[in-house]
């Protein structure tokens, strides 16, 4: 469908010129300033649906549409569009999650208004951007962009230690992705040097650089990987870097909160997915097993700390560290169950614990505090918001017929089915399963059911009011596509298998393979015309230089 | 060799013009009559539009060859209005002039500053512009010296404050020291050759090979120049001089100095540089690789001062609290990152965009240049009675007080990050992947951890406009001169990071034809910059490479 082309750009064009231009169009008045980004949101929206009737998944293995705009093209930058099944899918919990955020925080927000849904609005196109790219700086540019709006969000609109969230949460995924860069250069330069086809023109696309491991030793693969990892693992995050999270977390307003767990970690997992684990395959099949061990560790530790916490939201903040260590063990499994299930995971996640930061920050906007100590036995004064409290709760622990189970399960089978882990992994993430149930259901338990208790000066239950529909339009979508995934995985998941696939083929049938031998590209001084050793060849066509004046 | 001087002289029209105009600026600032001499900046303009005109014609006239020269001019001439604007009015607010001009009738031409301000600011841009066509030491030694000498007393131009005054003598001894220290370079660098022109020093090392009389002098000349750029170890005097000059001449010293020392270190540095030419790749996909590589010993001492640049600035930026000296360590920093760029050239592949490091550094002077004049200009608009108003919580709640301000010092924060999308990443990516070519894979590392550290002291710069609450009695005065600056600045920071792929290729075109200059016909350079040539065959070429081997 070639309608569909112009749709990838127009999916990171039209929310940054709806954040620009919103000053101009929406004016200063904060009722239509909201209105303007809802009706904006909705709209890309409906573009990424456009985008998943056009797509055919028929070639999920391939980037199905592909545009191209010109940039830095003698640094060889260009910004290059391209999607396969699992960016569709990723696009998609984007653009279904922006309006249902922006719907939630209606109320939350009273200063500074404009500002707020701007940076909303051009995270908006920073995440898509990082899902459609198939150049890696810009892919990287997107990356590193969402952290200004996130920083902005965290640090204006935040609680009371914002200041010192928002600049770790800076800091911390800033110096990781520098390394990230740093690394990206060298395997360009690694490809632009060795790979004989390309003859020193360096190139960032996906395509040319996914042969850059044929020209790299194991050694120089394992260091791109470190370097990579240094950055996507902060962004995921996985234990032990993940101490930015919960803070970043307890302090951004419900929206950052909802867009940090729904969709910013899984820009970390993505780029794993995307970059790190299918153009390093050798490096992947190394760090595999301590991949595992981290997401292990990650697991169940992270689980433990939920279970000690005291307030609601770093709870879910904990947990979704403690999630996020099932998607990094399914796709360090290395085989279609593990990969498929680790993405299954990345959308489920992003709707359950989406949806859970959202009611609690419902909660927190009538009674102002998270305190579990304090609120107790909601169910008796809030039905509606108990009900879908449990309903996201049972969700996010992985009930059968939820959404969360199926990720859940195919990410332990698939750590079970490999060899490069095994049945032990998978047991010991299994008891992640356990302490999971524990903690949500204590949470739950305490705050929704129980003797009913409410936080001093808000303890009349008389004035307590229940979800209006505002906030249950906002939530009925969410449990809705819950509900679905739940029943009915196999819409998403049967697309999943050709890209996971095709990752799994990639690093087994090329791992092994004997490194090409390296083009000599010594810099040496030693050489001088006198030297030069001519050898002969049939026909070549390809010459880079001309001599001219060569007798100078 | 008349010839060839008067050749040259051709050449210098932009410098003679800017010659001229600095003599008609000091006659119309001593005029009679006060209306003709506030024209005195408008004549300083011209002058510069005029000689940047005169710089495109020729390069225009001599079919677009750009070569170092040139661009230097056109950069100078660019940026330099952009100074001018900021520097206008400067002198005119000084006590000294004012009482001078106070009496109509009794004008005291000897007190007042404005003639000899900005005919000092024209010779010095003039000085940086014969570095740039400096094709002899002696040349070279005088253009550098052009630029310095003014500067030592724009800095004490505010003679009321005792601050400037003590820096302008600390400027100008340090200054002096340091000119002292190349001149003693350049001397035995004509001691070990007996030339002093460029090309005869070339031909006379590619023949006797490198001595050690002409390695010393090359390291103390890259030194000596260390003090222009503010580089490790002559960089102690940035912090004091930029915190007591005003800040329009604070500006002007973080980019015409530092222009002036990048582009003789990249003369200076090629001296050494020796163009070896050697077949790589296999027999089919063989192809010629031209490349420059410099001594290990040169290497060596940029690896150390780059390093050294690097870190002492960023830490050293962490502890300031005033947003000056907060610049002027970054101003070390970036002035460390530029080195690693320039270290990038010792193993620039001809015809490929992406090795030269020469170029790198000139698109990345352009690069800072911008960020910093939107910096500084954000911040001259910060006073306190009359007073320069230059602490970090004087900055506090600019976004509430002048959010267009504040947005402003937020995009040119960023582009210095070297935060995608600002001209600070693409400038960075170009230096770092040349750098990464020329095999410096640890210097590039500690260069991108340094630009992690170096988010810190800017993202406080930011957290100050945006997340401090007003306080102190700091008034925000929005000069138009001053906004223009900073709005030109971010807004061109913003263009070229997206569309800077024609600046990208020019500097390539200009500093390749100085770095390949006698090697290659740098006549025919742009042909094949980006163009692979397909119709020469390599049997073609060989039979010229033979052919030249034979005559040796």
């Amino acid at each position: 469908m070639p309608d569909s082309i112009a749709l990838l750009p127009l999916l990171v064009i039209f929310p940054l010129l709806s954040g620009l231009l919103l000053p101009l169009l929406a004016g200063d008045n904060p009722e239509r300033v909201r209105t303007f980004t809802l009706i904006s949101t909705i709209f890309t929206f409906v573009f990424s649906i456009g985008l998943l009737i056009g797509f055919d998944f028929t070639q999920s293995a391939e980037f199905g549409l592909v545009s191209q705009i010109e940039w830095f093209s003698s640094l060889g930058l260009t910004f290059s569009f391209g999607v396969d099944s699992i960016s569709v899918w990723l696009i998609l919990l984007t653009t279904f999650l922006m309006p249902i955020v922006i719907l939630g925080s209606f109320n939350a927000v009273k200063e500074r208004v404009r500002e707020f849904y701007i940076w909303l609005l051009l995270l908006e196109a920073a995440m898509i951007g990082v899902f459609v790219a198939t150049n890696v700086i810009f892919f990287y540019i997107c990356f590193e962009f969402t952290l200004i709006p996130m920083y902005f969000l965290i640090g204006i609109y935040g609680s009371s230690d914002r200041l010192k969230a928002a600049r770790i949460f800076f800091l911390y995924t800033f110096t990781g992705s520098m390394l990230t860069f740093a690394g990206i250069i060298y395997m360009a330069w690694c490809n632009a040097t060795q790979n004989p086809s390309m003859i020193g023109i360096w190139n960032f696309d996906f395509s040319a650089l996914s042969t850059a491991y044929l020209y790299m030793t194991d050694t120089q693969q394992l260091w791109v990987m470190l370097a990579m990892l240094a950055g996507f693992a902060v962004k995921v995050p996985i234990f032990p870097v993940h101490t930015w999270l919960p803070l970043a977390h307890t302090e951004a307003p419900t929206a950052g909160s909802v867009v940090l767990a729904g969709v910013l970690l899984k820009l970390g997992t993505y780029a794993l997915v995307r970059l790190a684990i299918p153009m390093l395959p050798a490096a992947a099949l190394t760090v595999a097993p301590v991949m595992g061990i981290a997401a292990i560790i990650g697991i169940v530790y992270a689980a433990l700390i939920c279970w000690m916490q005291k307030d609601i939201k770093k709870l879910v903040a904990y947990s979704s560290v403690s999630h996020l260590g099932f998607c990094i063990l399914g796709m360090f499994a290395i085989n279609v169950q593990g990969i498929s299930g680790s993405v299954m995971y990345m959308i489920n996640h992003g709707l359950s614990t989406g949806a859970l930061f959202l009611l609690i920050g419902m909660v927190y906007e009538r009674y102002h505090t998270r305190e579990m100590a304090q609120l107790n036995g909601l169910a008796k004064v809030m039905p509606i918001w108990a009900s879908f409290m449990v309903f996201f709760a049972m969700a996010s622990v992985g009930l059968p017929g939820l959404n969360g189970f199926v990720g859940e399960f195919l990410t332990l089978l698939g750590a079970f089915n490999t060899t490069l882990m095994g049945p032990v992994y998978a047991a010991v993430a299994g008891t992640g399963l356990i302490f999971g149930a524990i903690y949500i259901l204590y949470m739950v338990g305490k705050v929704v059911w129980g003797p009913l208790k409410l936080p001093a000066g808000h303890d009349d239950p008389k004035h307590v009011t229940d979800l209006n529909r505002r906030e249950i339009a906002v939530l009925i979508p969410l449990a809705v596509a819950c509900l679905w995934l739940g029943l009915y995985p196999n819409c998403m998941l049967k697309t999943l298998d050709a890209p996971s696939q095709a990752i799994v083929d990639r690093i087994y049938v090329n791992a092994d393979k004997p490194l090409v031998k390296p083009i000599h590209h010594g810099f040496d001084s030693t050489s001088n015309p006198a030297q030069l050793t001519v050898l002969d060849s049939q026909s070549s066509e390809i010459a880079t230089i001309k001599l001219q004046g060569v007798s100078n | 060799m008349e010839n060839q001087i008067l050749y040259k002289l051709g050449e210098l029209g932009p410098e003679i013009v800017m010659l001229i105009g600095a003599c008609f600026c000091l006659l119309v600032g001593l005029h009679k009559s006060a209306e003709i001499r506030k024209l005195t900046v408008a004549v300083a303009a011209l002058t510069l539009v005029f000689a940047g005109f005169f710089n495109t014609w020729q390069v225009v006239d001599s079919g677009n060859v750009w070569t170092l020269a040139t661009f230097t001019k056109m950069a100078v001439c660019g940026i330099g209005i952009l100074l001018l604007v900021f520097a206008s009015g400067l002198p005119d607010k000084l006590k000294m002039s004012q009482e001078a001009e106070a009496h109509p009738e009794n004008f005291d031409p000897g007190n007042v500053m404005r003639g000899e301000f900005y005919a000092f600011f024209l010779f010095s841009l003039t000085g940086v512009m014969l570095c740039g066509g400096a094709s002899d030491l002696v040349w070279l030694f005088l253009a550098l010296e052009l630029t310095s000498l003014p500067t030592y007393v724009m800095v004490a131009t505010g003679r009321d404050s005792i601050k400037a005054s003590e820096s302008g003598i600390k400027y100008f001894f340090l200054g002096a020291l340091s000119a002292a220290v190349f001149l003693y370079g350049f001397a035995m660098i004509y001691g070990a050759t007996g030339v002093t022109d460029f090309v005869s020093i070339r031909n006379c090392v590619s023949e006797t090979g490198i001595t050690p009389l002409f390695t010393l002098g090359i390291v103390l000349s890259i030194l000596g120049i260390g003090f222009k750029i503010a580089a490790f170890p002559m960089h102690f005097y940035t912090a004091d001089v930029y915190e007591g000059a005003p800040t329009p001449v604070t500006a002007f010293l973080a980019f015409v100095p530092k222009t002036a020392g990048f582009v003789s270190l990249i003369l200076v540095v090629s001296l050494t540089a020796k163009v070896n030419r050697q077949w790589v790749g296999e027999s089919e996909m063989e192809y010629m690789r031209v490349f420059i590589s410099l001594p290990d010993t040169v290497k060596a001492v940029l690896w150390v001062m780059a390093a050294f640049t690097m870190t002492i600035g960023n830490v050293m930026g962490l502890m300031q609290t005033n947003v000056k000296r907060i610049l002027a360590y970054s101003s070390i920093a970036h002035s460390g990152y530029m080195i690693v760029g320039l270290l990038g050239i010792s193993a620039c592949v001809y015809g490929q965009t992406s090795s030269n490091g020469a170029a790198g550094v000139m698109f990345y002077l352009v690069a800072y240049a911008l960020g910093n004049m939107a910096a500084f200009g954000v911040l001259a608009c910060m006073e306190r009675n009359g007073d320069e108003a230059t602490e970090l919580s004087d900055l506090h709640g600019l976004s509430s007080r002048k959010p267009m301000l504040a947005a402003l010092m937020l995009i040119a924060n960023l582009s210095l990050v070297g935060l995608p999308p600002m001209v600070g990443f693409a400038g960075k990516l170009y230096m770092f992947s040349a750098a990464v070519n020329a095999g410096f894979v640890g210097l590039v590392i500690i260069a991108v951890v340094n630009s992690a550290i170096s988010a810190v002291y800017y993202l406080r710069i930011v957290n100050a406009c945006y997340f401090k609450p007003v306080d102190g009695d700091t008034q925000v005065v929005a000069r138009q001169n001053r906004i223009a600056v900073a709005v030109v600045g971010s807004v061109l920071a913003i263009y070229l990071g997206l569309a800077g792929n024609q600046l990208a290729g020019i500097t390539y075109k200009a500093t390749v034809a100085e770095l390949f200059k006698g090697q290659i016909d740098t006549q025919s350079v742009e042909e094949f910059v980006h163009v692979r040539p397909a119709d020469t065959t390599v049997t073609a070429i060989k039979a010229q490479i033979n052919h030249v081997s034979q005559d040796h």
